[in-house]
């Protein structure tokens, strides 16, 4: 089985958004200000580089494919992590309890690498095939994401915070998790829908583009009122 | 049974996100002042309504698009709408809800207004700087 040309579509249009992210940081000189967010683009340009290599090489099917997508998705995942711990860094950068904040996540990505391990452990299915573990930890990321961009987003709003591109660049990374989570949850219940298919791929070039509108809209400076985030008036 | 509750889940916390974007990014134009012809064109005097949204949007039609607008404004178009289905799907059994609903879809209206005023001020320094050269 290959992917077909709407699948590949969808794959370049992505690929071709993490790369105006990057342009865009650029250009609005704050590449080095969302420096892990820019990293966490470059490397995934470069993971769609690699995995279209492997895919041309060896087909869809295959183990080596498999091994690259499912490799790199791991890393990226812990990568965007990073990028989710370096935006807490920011909204808690004036408050004393930063370094411990750090340390935490730290502590928390390793108890989420051991579950995983531990997991794929006692899954002689899985036990296997080389990509489990990786497989694992990538699932499990993401759900520790949802949770800590939920975290981040009552922090942002307890805090009022008012610098409108941090503000927005935390509630796509929520979005974008909420939805991948949702798409790979709707894989399990309804793999029959056609539509499942491109949901994923779809998903990964909002996060790219709603950054991307975010460092065309508005500057470093731009200030929102926070007492409109807030759904309920106080 | 696990992937159903995780798609709950997720779609619960999807919903909330998108509300909060999209709420972020009307809070973003809230502080704009209209300029004294947008409203006059739209008849917004301090506050917009609700249903001055669909009037400012057609008005937005007839000027030159700024490509930067345009997702936000496509959000803030999506959240209008679910704003509008949920209001006459709940609103019967939570009035609180249709109050805050009208609220919101009042910000939308502004935030679209707040577009209007950018797209005329870029026609304008257009229009003046073709009449320089």
């Amino acid at each position: 089985m290959q992917p077909g040309s709407v699948e590949l579509f969808i794959w370049y249009i992505g690929t071709a958004l993490e790369l105006a992210f990057v342009v865009c940081s650029i250009a609005r000189k704050s590449f080095f200000a969302y420096f892990f967010l820019n990293l966490y683009m470059l490397l995934t340009v470069l993971a769609d580089v690699a995995r279209w290599l492997v895919l041309r090489k060896f087909g869809f099917s295959s183990e080596q494919y498999m091994g690259c997508y499912y490799y790199t998705d791991a890393l990226l995942t812990v990568l965007l992590y990073v990028s989710l711990i370096s935006l807490y860094s920011r909204v808690f950068g004036e408050l004393r309890f930063a370094k411990h904040m750090r340390l935490a996540a730290v502590v928390l990505l390793l108890g989420t690498a051991g579950f995983s391990y531990a997991v794929v452990a006692h899954s002689e299915s899985r036990l296997y095939t080389g990509s489990g573990f990786a497989y694992e930890l990538s699932q499990n990321l993401y759900f520790v994401g949802i949770v800590l961009s939920y975290l981040l987003w009552g922090a942002v709003l307890k805090l009022r915070e008012t610098r409108t591109r941090l503000v927005q660049i935390v509630l796509s990374l929520g979005l974008y998790f909420s939805a991948y989570a949702a798409s790979y949850a709707l894989y399990n219940v309804a793999p029959q829908y056609g539509v499942v298919r491109y949901a994923a791929g779809a998903i990964g070039c909002l996060l790219p583009l709603a950054w991307c509108i975010t460092m065309l809209r508005y500057s470093e400076e731009s200030r929102l009122v926070p007492a409109q985030l807030v759904a309920v008036p106080r | 049974m696990m992937a159903a509750i995780i798609l709950v889940v997720s779609l619960v916390t999807l919903m909330m996100f998108f509300v909060s974007y999209c709420r972020s990014l009307t809070a973003s134009s809230a502080s704009h002042a209209l300029s004294e012809e947008v409203r006059d064109v739209t008849g917004i005097a301090s506050r917009a309504s609700g249903h001055d949204f669909t009037r400012v949007m057609q008005l937005l039609q007839l000027c030159p698009d700024r490509p930067a607008d345009r997702i936000g404004l496509r959000a803030v178009q999506l959240y209008y709408s679910f704003l509008g289905a949920a209001q006459s799907a709940i609103s019967r059994m939570a009035p609180s809800f249709g109050s805050w609903s009208e609220m919101e879809r009042a910000s939308c209206a502004y935030f679209v207004a707040v577009v209007l005023d950018k797209r005329i001020s870029l026609s304008r320094e257009m229009l003046a700087q073709q009449s320089e050269s």
